[in-house]
């Protein structure tokens, strides 16, 4: 199937009763936001500043509603249905990763809600970034897992592959304005995928990593990668697999929320006791931790590596520090 | 009754009191469930947790520190630390909390029948071995000889001091209390909790071990309880770290790969021993 892009805006407008987040610049940040037409959307340039877990997985958001003094708890409202246009196939994948854990034992309602509701719509990444390196971590430019429609840009139209349930519900709901795709498309939109794989520059063979860093714990090499680290939190906060959140109580007036908000592992106060005792002291702890829970807990947990190669906490980190570069340490051989 | 993980139940406070004094003082609670559901469906076995919290306030993890054995009610007793805990210490008899779990795993304390226990503890640390103590009390016929160790760094800092003089005497029960620094009129021993357990002894033979504590008193406990040969399936002990949600999602209570909210926080030594972060 193919979509000509003059059809782009019928073809959002088709979609019945869903919430549209596509790729949008907000000022200076690209990131995933509601759509209201096709001209808001932004699919030429690379990948979101702010990964797509935002609308799954807001950075904050009300869990509970309560008045003071009050007995009676009220819940968020269930998500409607949504669609994410345009989502690229690391983070897609990084949604399959995440699932692992907002489903583990107790299934958490608001992330699992907003994922059975959503439909993803993946755009083929024909231009990776510099910092990319998705095909060591499992995926690929072209990878469609997690997705339910994986479109790929030939120019004046796309080129639909259909893949699940959800994806063809979204073709009928289009009807005429797809069209069929001729060989010579499909053809086209191979070359393309091709030329983008070998584009993936930075590889790292992370096999390894897991059975070394135990016998790295106390190695000087944590101090050596976390000197420069600020402490920011920017290397977690855009990763589209970290998901861990902080709960607070709101209060204005007689009307209270709990709600959710992003946290961060390379903060002090995310693991710091009541009694004033901190188990991950300072940054070398704390830089040690991220790493050894992306590819290793992670992965004795939910067999995955928790990192998709999508590259932003390298292109976002304001000192530079390279996650490639930490496992190039961290397997000497491997890089 | 509700089934929404993060939607907790209402308890209301039947009786408070004060284990000890001062800036950080420990408040115990004896609560019940609001909801006849709630309270006729709970159950819990020693060593797990519950989230309690003041609504407006927060929530946080506590030990539940009573027995199922002891009655369709929970006790906690709350160190008063931070913003939450400073809130829960404002309440009285007839107000309410809030309550979700429980969480974590408990000791195998069915799997123990026919075996001694020895608890040894220290502090606040007290709070998740007394419900040990008290469903080995509860079924005694059961259980070999059942020790407790527990020290404080003074007496004033010493919980659930009225309860030890009962252990003294029922069958094949001791108690052996400790303080850091030398008090006028105490009876027991001066000194760590960790020398302490060298004085009492004990035999690994068919004896189950569990501590907890402060991180640097279960470290030297720990080695000691080695001295001792116990080997490190026969020691037990019960980790607390920072958590928000109790189910395993928020991320931060992690040792190593374990959830102490989920894997834990009840591990054998066998387990921990290989854990680097566990004593961090």
């Amino acid at each position: 199937m193919k979509l000509n892009k003059d059809k782009l805006a019928d073809f959002l407008a088709a979609i019945p009763g869903k919430t549209i987040f596509g790729p949008q610049l907000c000022g200076e940040t690209l990131k995933f936001t509601a759509i209201t037409k096709a001209g808001d959307l932004c699919l030429t340039a690379n990948n979101t500043n702010v990964p797509p877990k935002s609308v799954v997985f807001p950075q904050t958001e009300t869990m509970l509603r309560f008045e003071q003094w009050a007995t009676d708890i009220k819940t968020a409202e269930p998500a409607g249905e949504i669609v994410l246009f345009g989502i690229k196939p690391c983070d897609a994948r990084a949604m399959l990763i995440v699932d692992n854990v907002f489903s583990w034992g107790v299934e958490d309602p608001y992330y699992l809600t907003r994922r059975t509701n959503s439909t993803l719509v993946g755009l083929a990444c024909l231009d990776p970034c510099v910092n990319c390196f998705c095909t060591s971590m499992g995926g690929g430019p072209t990878s469609t897992d997690g997705l339910d429609l994986l479109l790929t840009d030939l120019g004046n139209s796309y080129l639909l592959e259909v893949l699940t349930g959800k994806g063809e519900v979204l073709c009928q709901a289009a009807g005429k304005l797809l069209c069929e795709a001729s060989g010579a498309d499909k053809d086209a939109a191979k070359l393309l995928q091709e030329k983008a794989a070998v584009q993936i520059r930075r590889q790292i063979d992370p096999s390894g990593v897991q059975a070394r860093l135990p016998a790295l714990w106390e190695s000087p090499v944590w101090e050596k990668i976390s000197a420069s680290c600020l402490g920011c939190g920017i290397c977690t906060y855009l990763c589209p697999t970290c998901h861990c959140f902080d709960m607070q109580d709101e209060t204005e007036g007689v009307e209270s929320r709990r709600c959710r908000t992003w946290d961060s592992c390379m903060f002090s106060e995310y693991t710091l006791h009541a009694s004033g005792h901190n188990p991950r002291p300072t940054r070398r702890e704390r830089t040690r931790n991220r790493i050894n829970h992306k590819f290793s807990y992670f992965v004795d947990k939910f067999k995955v590596i928790a990192c998709v190669g999508c590259g932003r906490c390298i292109n976002h980190c304001p000192v530079n520090i390279d996650i490639l570069d930490i496992l190039s340490k961290v397997g000497e051989d491997v890089l | 009754m509700n089934t929404h993980p993060y939607i907790p139940n209402f308890a209301t406070v039947q009786d408070t009191w004060y284990e000890t004094y001062g800036d950080r003082c420990i408040k115990t609670f004896k609560v019940g469930f609001d909801d006849e559901e709630v309270r006729d469906s709970w159950t819990h076995l020693p060593g797990q947790c519950a989230m309690i919290g003041v609504l407006g306030t927060g929530e946080s993890m506590i030990s539940i520190s009573c027995s199922p054995t002891e009655g369709k009610f929970l006790r906690f007793s709350v160190m008063r630390a931070g913003k939450v805990t400073k809130a829960l210490h404002e309440l009285e008899a007839g107000d309410k909390m809030t309550v979700r779990g429980p969480y974590g795993n408990n000791f195998p304390i069915d799997e123990w029948k026919g075996k001694n226990i020895i608890t040894i503890g220290g502090g606040i640390g007290q709070a998740p071995l007394r419900p040990v103590i008290e469903y080995v009390r509860a079924k005694k016929s059961e259980y070999g000889e059942l020790t407790v160790v527990y020290g404080a760094r003074t007496s004033a800092d010493l919980c659930f001091k009225g309860e030890f003089g009962e252990l003294a005497r029922i069958e094949n029960t001791c108690y052996h209390l400790s303080v850091d620094v030398k008090e006028e009129g105490w009876p027991h021993y001066v000194g760590f909790v960790p020398a302490l357990l060298m004085e009492v002894n004990p035999s690994p033979e068919n004896t189950i071990a569990i501590t907890c504590g402060p991180p640097i008193m279960i470290n030297f406990v720990l080695q000691n309880l080695k001295k001792l040969n116990f080997p490190d399936d026969q020691i037990y002990t019960t980790l607390e770290n920072r958590m928000k949600c109790g189910i395993g999602k928020c991320g931060r209570c992690n040792a190593g790969n374990l959830y102490v909210c989920k894997d834990g926080p009840v591990f054998s030594y066998a387990t921990l021993k290989n854990v680097p972060e566990a004593f961090a």
